[in-house]
C-alpha cells in the first residue's frame, strides 16, 4: 500500500485543475444551462464505472457536479464540497479522490468509478458493499458512499490491511456519525471476504 | 424471555440503498420545472433591515422571485429568540435575510450580488458575560435574555460581579432559575472534603453530514416537501403550521436523513426548509435549495456553553453529599435551551447526591444558533463532574472505581430536580461489567507512570440520560394478503429505530420478518405521530406503541376467530401465521383468512370505527385514508409514570504526550444500561458514536468567533475540530447489562445520548490522571492548554471565556 501516492496524486490534482473549492462553498456549477457569457463550454466523453459517457461540462465544473447533476450519480454525496469531508469520495484510476475538488476536464482522460459502479450486473454487491451490511457500517449512511470508494481503493493496493492500515486508509472520510469503529469492522471483514 | 426477534441482529431495509448510494436524501431529488434557490445571509452578527432593493435582481433573465421575512411573516416576525424562516432582525453572521430563485444557482447567485441590502448595524456580544456585565451590549433586540411567557429581558450584573465570577468566586446575583433538595449546608458542613472552581464548557456546532437542503412542490393544492429529519411525523406535524398549510394538504418525504443530533428533531429547530415551500408557493414552480456547509455551520445548531461554578462535598466515606452549581448558559444568537437544569440534574441523578442546588441564567450572545445537541447539558458536566470525583477519591484515599459504586444509582433509587424513581436502573452492574472487561485492577498499576515523553492516564466516565417518553400513537395492519404493515413515523436518521422498534409489533404477532412491512418514509403513507426522535426517546417509545397497536390487533384476530370457528377469543392462540384454538390447533385460521374476514367485517375491525378517544389529530388523519381496507391494530399509549434512565460507563486509558499535548487513547471499553438489548448492531453503533462525540467533546470540538468584527472563524468541519478516525480508539469494545425494564413491554430504554457523556467524562478523567490529577475545569481540554499546564505557563485567554479560545 502506498498512501502518500494517494494523498500526493490528490494533492497534486486539485493544483493542477486550478482548485476547484471555493472558499464560501456555494454550489454554482450544477448547472450547463447558466454560462457565463463567452465562456467556453465543450462536448466531453468521460470513462465512468465503465461506460463512455458524453455530457456537456463547463470549465469551472467539479467532477461531482457533473456525476450527481449531469448523469443523475446522487450515490456521491456532498457534505462539505470544498475538500474536508470525504462524502463524495470517488476512485480516478483507482486512486482515491475527492470530487468536490476537481475538475472533470482534469480528470477526463480517467477512469472513474463511483458507488453505483461497484455491484455486479446481477446484483450481486461487491465485497465491501456486503462487508458494510454484514457489519451494519453505515449509521445515516450519507458518508458510506464515499467511505466504501475509500475502502475499495485501499483493499486494491493492500488486499490484507491491518486494523491500523484500514484506520490510515480511511483517515480522510470524516464520519459525523462516529460509525468508524463499525466500518473499520467493515473493512477488515472485506479482507476476509474479498 | 426467548424472543423471536428482540435481541436479534437483522438487516434494516434500508441498508442496502446506503451501500449502493441508491437511498435518496433531500437534495438527489429532482422535478420537472426546479428552479433554484440561493440565500442571502447576513454578513454581520446583529442587525436590522432597513431596506432591500431586488428591482435589479429581479429585473434579470431566469429570475423568477424572492422571498422576504414579510412573506412569511406579513403580521410580524415572532418576538422570540427562536429561529425564524426568515428576518430582519438577524442576531447571528449567516441568518437568513431572502431567498432568489432562479433558473440555476450560478443566475441566482449573481442575482444575488445585485440586490442591495441596507443594514443598520447594532452592538454585538460574543461572551454571554460581557453582556450580562452592567453596560454591556445585548445580543437581541430588547435584551439579553429571553423569559418564557414574558418575553425579552435585560439581566445586568455589575461590572465587580462579573469579575469575581472569571476570577473563580460564586455568583452572586440573583439567578432566572433554580432547583433545590436537601439541606446544602448542613450537607457541607458534614463534608471530608469540598471542591470548589469556576469552569466552562464550549459551544459547538451540530455538522450533520447532510447540510439541511430542502425541495418543495405544490400539486393539487397540497405541497410536497423532501427534506431532512430526525422525526418524521413528529417534525411534518410542525412543519405544517409554520409553512401555514393544513395537515392534510402537507406531503413530507423524508426517505434518509444525513445525521441528525438535536436540531432535526422538531420543525422550529430547522424552519429553513419552510423557504423552497413559500417560495415555490409564490412562484408557482419546484423550487430546490441546497445549502451549504458555511450556512449549515450557521443555522444547524450548537451546543450551549457553560460559564460556571461549581461546589462539592464529599463524606469521608466518598457519599457527594452536597452540589452547588451557578450555570450561565449561552443562548447563541437564536435559540437556547435547558441544558443547565439538565446538568444540575445529571449530577443529581448520576451521584446520588444528597442535597443539590442549581442556580441558572440563560444570557444571548451573536454566535451560531443554539439547540438541544446529543446529551444537552448532562454531557457537558459529565466531562467537568469526571474529574473532580477522582480528585475527591484521592482526597479521601478511596479507590476511584469505589468512590463512582458508592454513589451509584440503582434500582429503587430516585433522583433528580423531581426527586421522580427510576423504572429501572443497573449502574452498579455496568460498572462491574466494565472494569472487569477493562481490567481495571491491572490497569490501574499503570496510572501516571511515565516512559519518556508519554505518560498513562486512566479514565472512568458515566453517561446518563433520561430515555424515554409515551403518550404516542401505533397503527399496524394485517393485510388480505396476510402481510404485516407496521406504520412508523419516526424518522430514519441512522438509528435503525424505526426498524428495530417495529419488531415489537413482529414479535407480538410472532410474524417472521420476511413477512413485515415497515411503512415509512413520507407522511401520504399515513403514519401515526411520534414522539420527536430526540433524548434517546425511540426504542422506549416507539416499541410500546408497535407493541400496543399488535395487542390492538391480535385481540382483533383473535376476536374473529372465534367468530368463526366458535368459543371465546381467549380460547384462541397464534403461531406460523394462524390463529388456532389452543385447544385444538387444527382448528384454526390462516392470517390471511384472518384478514379477509376482518375486512368483510368493516367497522372497528378496519379502523372505521371505535377508535381510541386520545388519538392524536395526526393520527386520526392517516387512520381515516387507511380505514376499510385491511385489519387495523390501532393504539394510543397512556404516558406512564416514572423515569427510564439511559445509562452509560466507560473505561479509557490514554498515553499522554506531555511535549506535545497529544495523547493515543490506547483502549476503551464502554458499557450501556438500556434496558433489554432490541438490536445488537445498533446499540453497538450508538455506542461507539456516541464514543466519537464524547471524545470530541472533552478532547476537540469548539467554534471560535472574531472579536473585533464577530464573524465566525470556524465555519465547517476543520474549524470546529470534529474527531476524525485518527483521533479515536482502532477499536472501541461495547457491552451492555441487558436486564428489562418493567415499564417496557419488551424491557427496553434508550441509549443514544449517555453514550457520549460517559465517553466524555472516562476521557476527562484519563486527562487529568496523566497530569498527575490535575483539574482544567474545562471541555474541551485541548492541545495548547495541557502543554501551557505542563510548562506552568499561565494562558492569555480571558479568564471563561466563551466562543473563543479559553485556558
Ligand atoms: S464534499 Fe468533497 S470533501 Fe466534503
Ligand atoms: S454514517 Fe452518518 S456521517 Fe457517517
Amino acid at each position: 500500500m502506498n498512501l502518500n501516492l494517494t494523498r500526493r496524486r490528490f494533492i497534486k490534482g486539485v493544483i493542477a485543475s486550478g482548485a476547484a473549492a471555493t472558499t464560501t462553498g456555494v454550489w454554482v456549477a450544477a448547472n450547463g444551462a447558466a454560462r457565463p457569457a463567452g465562456a467556453v463550454e465543450r462536448m466531453i466523453r468521460i470513462n465512468i464505472n465503465g461506460q463512455v459517457r458524453t455530457v456537456d461540462v463547463a470549465p469551472q465544473e467539479t467532477l461531482a457536479s457533473t456525476l450527481r447533476y449531469k448523469l443523475g450519480l446522487t450515490g456521491t454525496k456532498l457534505g462539505c464540497n470544498r475538500g474536508e469531508c470525504g462524502a463524495c469520495t470517488v476512485l480516478v484510476d483507482d486512486v482515491s479522490t475527492y470530487a468536490c475538488s476537481v475538475l472533470t476536464h482534469s480528470v477526463k482522460n480517467g477512469r472513474i468509478e463511483t458507488v453505483e459502479g461497484l455491484e455486479s450486473a446481477d446484483g450481486t454487491l461487491h465485497p465491501v458493499q456486503q462487508a458494510f451490511v454484514e457489519e451494519l457500517s453505515p449509521q445515516c449512511g450519507y458518508c458510506t458512499p464515499g467511505q466504501i470508494m475509500a475502502a475499495v481503493a485501499l483493499l486494491r493496493e493492500n488486499p490484507n490491511p491491518t486494523r491500523e492500515e484500514a484506520r490510515q486508509g480511511l483517515s480522510g472520510n470524516i464520519c459525523r456519525c462516529g460509525s468508524y469503529d463499525s466500518y473499520l469492522d467493515g473493512v477488515m471483514r472485506a479482507a476476509q471476504i474479498g | 424471555m426467548a424472543y423471536m426477534h428482540i435481541g436479534k441482529d437483522f438487516v434494516p431495509p434500508d441498508v442496502n440503498g446506503k451501500v449502493t448510494g441508491r437511498i435518496k436524501y433531500a437534495e438527489d431529488y429532482t422535478r420537472e420545472g426546479m428552479v433554484y434557490a440561493r440565500l442571502l445571509t447576513s454578513p454581520i452578527p446583529h442587525a436590522r433591515v432597513v431596506n432591500i432593493d431586488a428591482s435589479e435582481a429581479l429585473a434579470m433573465d431566469g429570475v423568477f422571485g424572492l422571498l422576504t421575512a414579510d412573506d412569511v411573516y406579513p403580521d410580524g416576525e415572532p418576538q422570540s429568540t427562536g429561529l425564524k424562516v426568515l428576518t430582519n432582525e438577524p442576531t447571528l453572521v449567516g441568518e437568513p435575510i431572502l431567498a432568489l430563485a432562479a433558473i440555476d444557482e450560478k443566475t441566482a447567485e449573481t442575482a444575488i450580488s445585485k440586490i442591495s441590502v441596507t443594514f443598520e448595524r447594532l452592538p454585538f456580544v460574543l461572551d454571554p458575560l460581557d453582556s450580562l456585565a452592567e453596560g454591556g451590549p445585548d445580543a437581541y433586540n430588547g435584551g439579553n435574555t429571553y423569559v418564557f411567557r414574558q418575553g425579552f429581558a435585560s439581566e445586568k450584573w455589575s461590572a465587580d460581579q462579573v469579575a469575581s465570577f472569571r476570577a473563580g468566586n460564586e455568583p452572586t446575583a440573583e439567578p432566572q432559575q433554580t432547583f433545590a433538595y436537601g439541606d446544602l449546608d448542613a450537607a457541607l458542613a458534614e463534608s471530608a472534603f469540598v471542591y470548589e472552581s469556576a469552569f466552562t464548557t464550549a459551544g459547538y456546532p451540530h455538522q450533520s453530514m447532510e447540510p439541511r437542503s430542502a425541495m418543495a412542490y405544490w400539486e393539487n393544492g397540497k405541497l410536497y416537501l423532501h427534506g431532512t429529519s430526525q422525526s418524521l411525523s413528529a417534525l411534518a406535524d410542525g412543519m405544517a403550521s409554520i409553512v401555514g398549510v393544513p395537515q392534510e394538504d402537507f406531503v413530507f418525504i423524508n426517505e434518509a436523513t444525513g445525521g441528525g443530533f438535536g436540531q432535526r428533531a422538531r420543525a422550529n429547530s430547522i424552519p429553513s426548509m419552510a423557504i423552497p415551500a413559500k417560495l415555490s408557493q409564490k412562484i408557482n414552480r419546484p423550487v430546490m435549495m441546497r445549502v451549504t456547509r458555511d450556512e449549515e455551520t450557521a443555522i444547524g445548531g450548537a451546543r450551549q456553553g457553560f460559564q460556571g461554578w461549581i461546589k462539592c462535598g464529599f463524606k469521608a466515606d466518598g457519599t457527594m453529599a452536597a452540589a452547588d452549581l451557578y450555570i450561565i448558559s449561552d443562548n447563541g444568537g437564536k435559540g437556547g435551551g435547558g441544558d443547565a437544569y439538565s446538568a444540575a440534574d445529571c449530577i443529581s441523578i448520576l451521584y446520588q447526591t444528597e442535597a443539590v442546588r442549581f442556580r441558572g441564567t440563560s444570557i444571548g450572545s451573536n454566535t451560531g444558533h443554539r439547540g438541544a445537541q446529543r446529551g444537552p447539558g448532562q454531557n457537558q458536566i459529565a466531562a467537568i463532574i469526571a474529574p473532580i470525583l477522582d480528585k475527591a477519591a484521592e482526597e479521601l484515599g478511596i479507590d476511584r472505581l469505589k468512590i463512582r459504586q458508592i454513589n451509584t444509582p440503582q434500582n429503587g433509587d430516585i433522583g433528580g430536580a423531581s426527586r421522580t424513581p427510576f423504572t429501572s436502573a443497573y449502574m452498579p452492574e455496568a460498572l462491574k461489567m466494565g472494569a472487569e472487561q477493562f481490567n481495571l485492577e491491572e490497569r490501574m498499576a499503570r496510572s501516571r507512570k511515565r516512559n519518556g515523553s508519554k505518560v498513562t492516564g486512566i479514565g472512568i466516565g458515566q453517561g446518563y440520560h433520561n430515555a424515554g417518553r409515551s403518550g404516542m400513537d401505533g397503527i399496524v395492519r394485517l393485510t388480505a394478503d396476510g402481510r404485516l404493515k407496521v406504520h412508523n413515523g419516526v424518522g430514519n436518521l441512522g438509528t435503525y429505530s424505526y426498524a428495530s422498534t417495529s419488531r415489537a409489533a413482529a414479535e407480538v404477532l410472532q410474524m417472521p420478518w420476511e413477512r413485515v412491512d415497515i411503512v415509512t418514509g413520507r407522511t401520504d403513507r399515513n403514519l401515526p405521530i411520534t414522539s420527536p426522535q430526540d433524548g434517546s426517546n425511540s426504542i422506549f417509545t416507539n416499541t410500546r406503541t408497535n407493541y400496543g397497536a399488535a395487542m390492538d390487533l391480535l385481540g382483533k384476530m383473535k376476536e374473529i376467530a372465534a367468530m368463526e370457528l366458535g368459543g371465546d377469543a381467549a380460547d384462541y392462540d397464534i403461531g406460523d401465521e394462524r390463529v388456532f384454538k389452543a385447544a385444538a390447533p387444527s382448528e384454526g385460521m390462516t392470517f390471511a383468512e384472518i384478514a379477509q374476514k376482518g375486512i368483510s367485517l368493516g367497522g372497528k375491525f378496519t379502523g372505521e370505527s371505535d377508535l381510541p378517544e386520545e388519538l392524536n389529530d395526526f393520527t386520526k388523519i392517516s387512520v381515516s385514508r387507511l380505514a376499510g381496507d385491511s385489519l387495523m391494530g390501532i393504539y394510543h399509549d397512556a404516558p406512564h409514570n416514572n423515569n427510564p434512565p439511559g445509562f452509560t460507563v466507560t473505561f479509557t486509558e490514554i498515553e499522554m504526550d506531555v511535549e506535545t499535548g497529544k495523547y493515543d487513547i490506547v483502549d476503551m471499553v464502554t458499557i450501556g444500561d438500556c434496558g433489554t438489548v432490541v438490536h445488537p448492531q445498533g446499540l453497538k453503533n450508538q455506542l461507539v458514536g456516541g464514543a466519537v462525540w464524547g471524545i470530541g467533546l472533552a478532547g476537540y470540538e469548539r467554534h471560535l468567533y472574531d472579536p473585533q468584527n464577530g464573524l465566525p472563524a470556524s465555519t465547517g468541519y476543520w474549524q470546529s475540530k470534529i474527531p476524525t478516525m485518527m483521533d479515536t480508539p482502532a477499536k472501541i469494545k461495547t457491552g451492555w447489562v441487558d436486564l428489562p425494564d418493567p415499564e417496557n413491554p419488551v424491557g427496553a430504554r434508550g441509549i443514544g445520548e449517555p453514550a457520549m457523556g460517559a465517553v466524555a467524562a472516562a476521557l476527562a478523567s484519563a486527562i487529568s490522571d496523566s497530569l498527575e490529577g490535575h483539574l482544567f475545569n474545562a471541555a474541551p481540554v485541548t492541545a495548547d492548554m495541557i502543554i501551557n499546564h505542563v510548562a506552568g505557563v499561565t494562558s492569555e485567554a480571558v479568564p471563561l471565556a466563551q466562543n473563543n479560545f479559553r485556558g
